[in-house]
């Protein structure tokens, strides 16, 4: 029987992390930017367009993502495609992202005191110079620490693509430990590994929400 | 597209989904009474318990919410009998949505805590009440409603996050429809009838959570 050595260990799980990291990222952004897209139809005018956002989000917030994994999984199947994995992961925590992304940022334009609204209209200016100028600063401000916060959430969502065969961190640390027989040991440093990527993310959350928001502290 | 939706087998298989939708609800239950009420006392302890029991208490805190609950589930299940504890996969399942739930749930509480304002401790004690009572009547209630709505929000994603634990054999829903297509070999369908359960089931849970609510708290708030 061949022996494992601890760095024998921690080498390959450091070496799959690297596709928890970059999931990580395609998902956050890809969210992002579809999430933006979703953001203009929920605070547009178009009552067809809210309506729809809101449909979207009470579906992907209102079941699990493990579901939506598998649903991608065999859904693009049914094209006839050859899915792989990583399409399938990247395709439903996209979607899973922007839904909650949408529902963050919703919240920060809303929190936009709404005499910012009338006074900038009382200036004369119109839907798009309103949003450029004078909510979309004030909304970011407040939107920076929740995203940030939920980066978090994506990451730790990555590990769940490890059930439809993506190999990233937490598939490693399933096959190492069909190799070594030390459980213990091996989820032990998984958990260490996630710990690592996502508690400084959460920290920078917490930090900026301190400092973004001294605008304000004395309301 | 020429697929053709095919859900003849739910004539045979449909008692597998109800004891994993049995199973999913027992999960939840369970794993909600035990999480809040380990929520609770790691609020208590961060906002007024003894200085020493902080440092690991937000040591847990910070460890659980920044790891998948994936990883979690599998350390438990898996890594723990290695040091002597056993158990089945349904009490692994359940000690994982305590554990989760608990760091969660202690970070919300604590945020309704410490919204108490210190008048309401000095009222508490000028009627004689000890801090234990004061904390239970005067600052524990009230707290909780403040944060119920919050609270509600991730006891559902507790119960969508439970889904994970069919991957320790734990026959949730997940688990029933993995059954499935494994034999039925109709992916596509099992999936998606179960996520149309799953579905129902938060609807069903936030509106159960609104009915705990208006029980726990008959009051409206004094603002």
């Amino acid at each position: 029987m061949m022996t494992f050595t601890l760095w024998d260990i921690l080498r390959n799980l450091l070496l799959a992390a690297r596709w928890t990291v970059l999931l990580s990222l395609v998902s956050f952004i890809g969210g992002g930017l579809l999430g933006m897209a979703l953001l203009y139809l929920r605070i547009g005018k178009a009552r067809a367009g809210q309506i729809f956002v809101q449909g979207y989000v009470e579906l992907f917030q209102g079941t699990p993502l493990l579901m939506q994994l598998f649903l991608a999984f065999f859904g693009l199947g049914l094209f006839g495609i050859d899915v792989p994995a990583w399409l399938a992961a990247g395709l439903a925590l996209i979607l899973w992202t922007a839904a909650f992304l949408v529902e963050i940022w919703r919240g920060c334009v809303e929190s936009v005191a709404r005499g910012q609204w009338e006074a900038s209209a009382s200036l004369g200016m119109g839907y798009v110079q309103q949003m450029r100028y004078v909510i979309l600063p004030q909304a970011v401000r407040v939107a920076v620490p929740p995203t940030v916060g939920f980066s978090v959430q994506v990451v730790k969502g990555t590990a769940l693509t490890s059930i439809i065969g993506f190999v990233e961190l937490s598939k490693a640390g399933t096959v190492v430990t069909n190799a070594t027989f030390e459980p213990f040991t091996v989820y032990g440093l998984v958990a260490l590994i996630y710990f690592a990527l996502c508690w400084p993310l959460s920290k920078s959350s917490q930090i900026l929400e301190r400092k973004l928001n001294v605008a304000h502290r004395n309301h | 597209m020429t697929y053709r939706f095919d859900y003849s087998w739910i004539a045979e298989y449909w008692p597998v989904i109800l004891k994993g939708l049995v199973t999913t609800v027992e999960l939840t239950l369970i794993g909600t009474l035990f999480g809040v009420a380990l929520g609770i006392a790691c609020a208590w302890t961060r906002s007024l318990g003894p200085r020493w029991l902080r440092p690991p208490v937000v040591a847990y805190v910070e460890l659980i919410r920044n790891t998948p609950f994936l990883i979690q589930l599998f350390f438990i299940f898996f890594g723990l009998p290695s040091l002597g504890v056993q158990m089945t996969e349904f009490q692994a399942a359940v000690l994982a949505m305590v554990i989760n739930l608990g760091a969660y749930s202690g970070e919300i509480i604590r945020a309704g805590i410490e919204a108490t304002p210190r008048g309401q401790f000095e009222a508490g004690a000028s009627l004689a009440m000890t801090r234990f009572e004061t904390f239970r009547h005067v600052v524990l209630i009230p707290a909780l409603q403040r944060i119920w709505p919050a609270l509600s929000s991730q006891i559902v994603i507790v119960m969508l996050g439970s889904s994970v634990v069919s991957q320790i054999a734990a026959e949730d829903i997940t688990f029933a429809a993995n059954f499935i297509q494994s034999r039925t070999f109709r992916a596509f369908e099992s999936y998606f009838l179960t996520t149309g359960l799953y579905l129902l089931l938060a609807l069903a849970l936030r509106q159960a959570l609104r009915g705990v609510g208006r029980m726990l708290f008959p009051r409206r708030a004094a603002r």
